[in-house]
């Protein structure tokens, strides 16, 4: 089951420049929540912070406070054991490329130390049934390589990885920028299923794909947060004129 | 009735050219001219080595032989016997310096690549590169201080660790490079699954980059296979067989050295063939590693 | 930005609004009509109506275009899709022009008769009421348009008058039933008019009202909301 984020005052920096100004937010669990904004505006700094990947950056840092469900992931734990409930999909698929698909899917768990044959089997199947990838790899995934597959499927194959560990948030930075109509369809289509399990927090550029998959959005701009509400708000009568310029191509 | 599609220029402009692309005779004859320029290039870059190796083949194959390829040498001025304990000698040796480069080499390429972009990893950059461009006699005279005068003699351990100082700078470049070339995504991809960074540099990293390390670690060997002067007072040479570390060990280059230059002409003649078999070391077991290498890699694109 | 879109925007605004003035004009002509009992005002009307259709269609077709290619959001989308509901009711309105000038017609071939109605009072107001609905549009004024919803409480209670005073007429004096008739008639299709523009009026606050700044809109006031109905549809 997924869980809610609490996001409070959360700022963000990189080296002097700061790139996030006091974000206050409220993922709700369970529900696909998308952010939008012109380029630069934050939403990917925003969404690394979640999982605390922003501090792989060199001279990042970040102040504030973020709980993921119970946990407080900046004061209560490691930032592995974090991602480790915390799945992440990037804009280009980045299937690990040594790694046949079955290696892929089982690398969260087989890297951590866990091995059970049997289980990675069932969890390698589970994972990617989910990620609608099994009806088309079933037969070869320990034959062929993760970077064999097409765009869309190599974007499936990583959704099916994240998904393994059994994460309770998911987080998408454009996952299906890369990506054709279709493909881009059966990842809409996945992550309405996947809703039902997760958290899902997805990071677009396409406004229309917002509108398409998420409950909720919000409007980042210059760092901040301008508006959250519900997607059917945002998009038909939004309260900022800010937001209403952006989403009716005013600028950006 | 208006129409938002839009507007497309009508093929009514007043330049109408031909289409067809015409490349005038100029530019094709200096076509012609950077061609037949980078080929000739080409050609004079790999005559020499043409050269040398039909050179070598012509003078050296009539003496290879079982007898060479089997026996030790005969006391001098005497004809037959071969380098068979010279091969063997190379072999140890070059054993001895890749166990000890090759994990130093790849260790400091590690830490250079992952965790040196700072001015200590740009000294030891700096250090590296210093030691590369030092004379393999120096790096000799080196191994000398530190093994020979320890141990009172000289040894195929020496030997080794005159070519381990050889190999590491060259293991470090490389391996540092091919680590670099490593995208980002794929450390991050690792990262977002929780997995630490120790073990996503060994097990993601370090596996991708696994061929370009070994193409690395082969040219490093290639060099040092056919070193002489840093051999010359460690490994120092041996007329017999020696297996021992600690003992005055023979060596393919030494030996073609100590025959090249001695009076005799049956041991110039041996020293064509113990060339000849160098080369031939050499490269069978570059090819024989990147076969091995090739075999290992999944299908598709790696 | 998207300045292919903002023609299009402002062509969409363009045609409706001299489709506006070709209703506008034909309900005025068909008053006037009635009033001066003119025959060539009525033939004027009759033939008006092929454009008044011509329009409507154009009208849908560029507005049809636009949704399909422009992905309008927001504003954007709630302009064109009130545009296609005024442009409907304009349409109705140039019928029912047609109407009464059908009515006039019948009437001038009978004798004239003093009827206890003033239509010309009711037609003025009528007039004024679709003047100032294609006003509240092109100022894009909700203030315009909520004094528009308030007129049409006037023009009902003129044809409850209307039908009372003519029904009374008709009893009282059987030989004037046809003109009376007409008249009733013509009443009615002032009223509708009216009808029209008030739904105009309210398109128009639907349009304008949602892009005002406050946080809370005004719950269900005028006119529904169909635009969020249709958007949770689609998932």
């Amino acid at each position: 089951m997924g869980v809610g984020i609490q996001v409070e005052n959360l700022n963000a920096w990189y080296g002097k420049s700061q790139a996030l100004h006091d974000i206050n937010l409220k993922v709700e669990a369970n529900h696909a929540t998308a952010l939008i904004g012109p380029s630069g505006c934050g939403k990917s700094t925003f969404i690394r912070c979640l999982n605390r990947m922003h501090e792989t950056s060199p001279e990042a840092s970040v102040k504030g406070k973020v709980k993921i469900g119970d946990l407080d992931a900046y004061n209560g734990t490691s930032p592995t054991q974090l991602r480790r409930r915390i799945g992440m999909v990037f804009q280009k698929a980045n299937p690990f490329p040594t790694m046949s698909i079955y290696d892929n899917v089982a690398a969260g768990l087989k890297l951590n130390g866990y091995n059970s044959k049997k289980h990675l089997d069932d969890i390698v199947e589970r994972s990617l049934q989910s990620s609608a990838l099994w009806e088309e790899v079933k037969d070869s995934v320990h034959k062929k390589s993760g970077a064999s597959l097409s765009g869309g499927q190599q974007q499936r194959l990583c959704i099916a990885r994240a998904l393994a560990v059994e994460p309770e948030v998911l987080l998408m930075d454009e996952p299906c920028s890369a990506l054709d109509p279709i493909s881009t369809g059966k990842i809409e289509e996945l992550i309405f299923q996947l809703k039902e399990q997760y958290t899902i927090v997805i990071v677009t550029h396409n406004m229309q794909q917002a509108a398409r998959v998420a409950e909720f959005t919000g409007f980042f701009l210059l760092g901040r947060m301008i508006e959250y509400d519900k997607t059917e708000k945002i998009f038909t009568n939004p309260s900022d004129k800010r937001t209403e310029d952006y989403i009716t191509g005013r600028f950006g | 009735m208006a129409s938002l599609r839009g507007a497309v220029p009508d093929s009514t402009s007043s330049t109408a050219q031909p289409r067809v692309l015409e490349i005038s005779w100029r530019r094709r004859i200096a076509d012609y001219v950077a061609t037949g320029f980078a080929v000739l290039t080409v050609v004079l870059v790999l005559a020499p080595l043409v050269a040398i190796f039909g050179y070598l083949v012509y003078k050296g194959v009539g003496s290879i032989n079982w007898a060479f390829l089997t026996k030790t040498p005969m006391p001098p001025g005497e004809v037959g016997g071969g380098m068979a304990n010279a091969v063997a000698g190379s072999v140890l040796i070059l054993a001895i310096a890749s166990l000890l480069g090759v994990p130093l080499g790849i260790g400091a390429g590690i830490y250079l690549a992952e965790y040196g972009r700072n001015r200590f990893g740009d000294s030891i950059r700096f250090v590296s590169d210093v030691l590369n461009g030092v004379p393999s006699i120096v790096i000799g005279i080196v191994a000398y201080a530190i093994v020979v005068l320890r141990q009172k003699h000289f040894s195929a351990l020496a030997g080794g660790v005159a070519l381990a100082i050889m190999m590491v700078p060259t293991i470090t470049r490389t391996t540092e490079e091919m680590l670099l070339l490593v995208p980002n995504v794929l450390r991050e991809a690792a990262y977002g699954l929780g997995v630490p960074r120790w073990r996503t540099t060994l097990s993601i990293v370090l596996r991708t980059a696994t061929s370009g390390i070994i193409t690395g670690i082969m040219l490093a060997f290639a060099r040092v296979a056919g070193e002489t002067a840093p051999l010359l007072f460690t490994a120092f040479g041996n007329q017999y067989w020696n297996w021992r570390l600690d003992q005055p060990t023979a060596a393919l280059p030494l030996q073609i050295f100590t025959y090249a230059i001695s009076p005799y002409d049956d041991w110039h003649r041996q020293a064509w063939a113990g060339a000849l078999v160098l080369i031939i070391l050499i490269v069978s077991s570059v090819a024989a590693v990147r076969y091995v290498v090739r075999r290992g890699t999944l299908g598709g694109t790696a | 930005m998207r300045t292919r879109f903002q023609q299009g925007l402002d062509e969409l605004r363009q045609k409706l609004l001299r489709m506006g003035g070709l209703a506008e004009q034909a309900v005025d002509r068909a008053c006037q009509a009635y009033i001066d009992r003119d025959l060539n005002r009525c033939q004027m009307v009759l033939e008006g109506e092929t454009q008044i259709n011509v329009s409507e269609r154009e009208i849908d077709e560029l507005a049809f275009d636009l949704l399909a290619m422009q992905q309008p959001m927001a504003v954007d989308l709630r302009f064109i899709l009130a545009v296609t509901k005024i442009n409907a009711d304009l349409e109705r309105v140039g019928d029912q022009a047609v109407n009464i000038a059908e009515r006039v017609i019948d009437m001038v071939s009978l004798p004239a008769v003093e009827l206890p109605v003033d239509i010309a009072r009711m037609s003025a107001a009528v007039s004024a009421m679709v003047r100032r609905s294609l006003e509240s549009f092109i100022e894009a004024k909700a203030e315009l348009a909520q004094a528009v919803l308030e007129m049409d409480n006037v023009v009902d209670r003129m044809r409850d008058e209307a039908f009372i005073m003519l029904v009374k007429a008709m009893n009282d004096r059987p030989e004037v039933t046809r003109q009376a008739l007409d008249a009733l008639l013509v009443a009615r299709n002032l009223e509708r008019v009216a009808d029209h523009a008030t739904n105009i009026a309210e398109d128009v606050i639907f349009w304008v009202r949602g892009a005002d700044v406050r946080h809370n809109v005004p719950q269900e006031e005028n006119g529904p909301q169909p635009v969020q109905r249709a958007a949770t549809e689609t998932r």
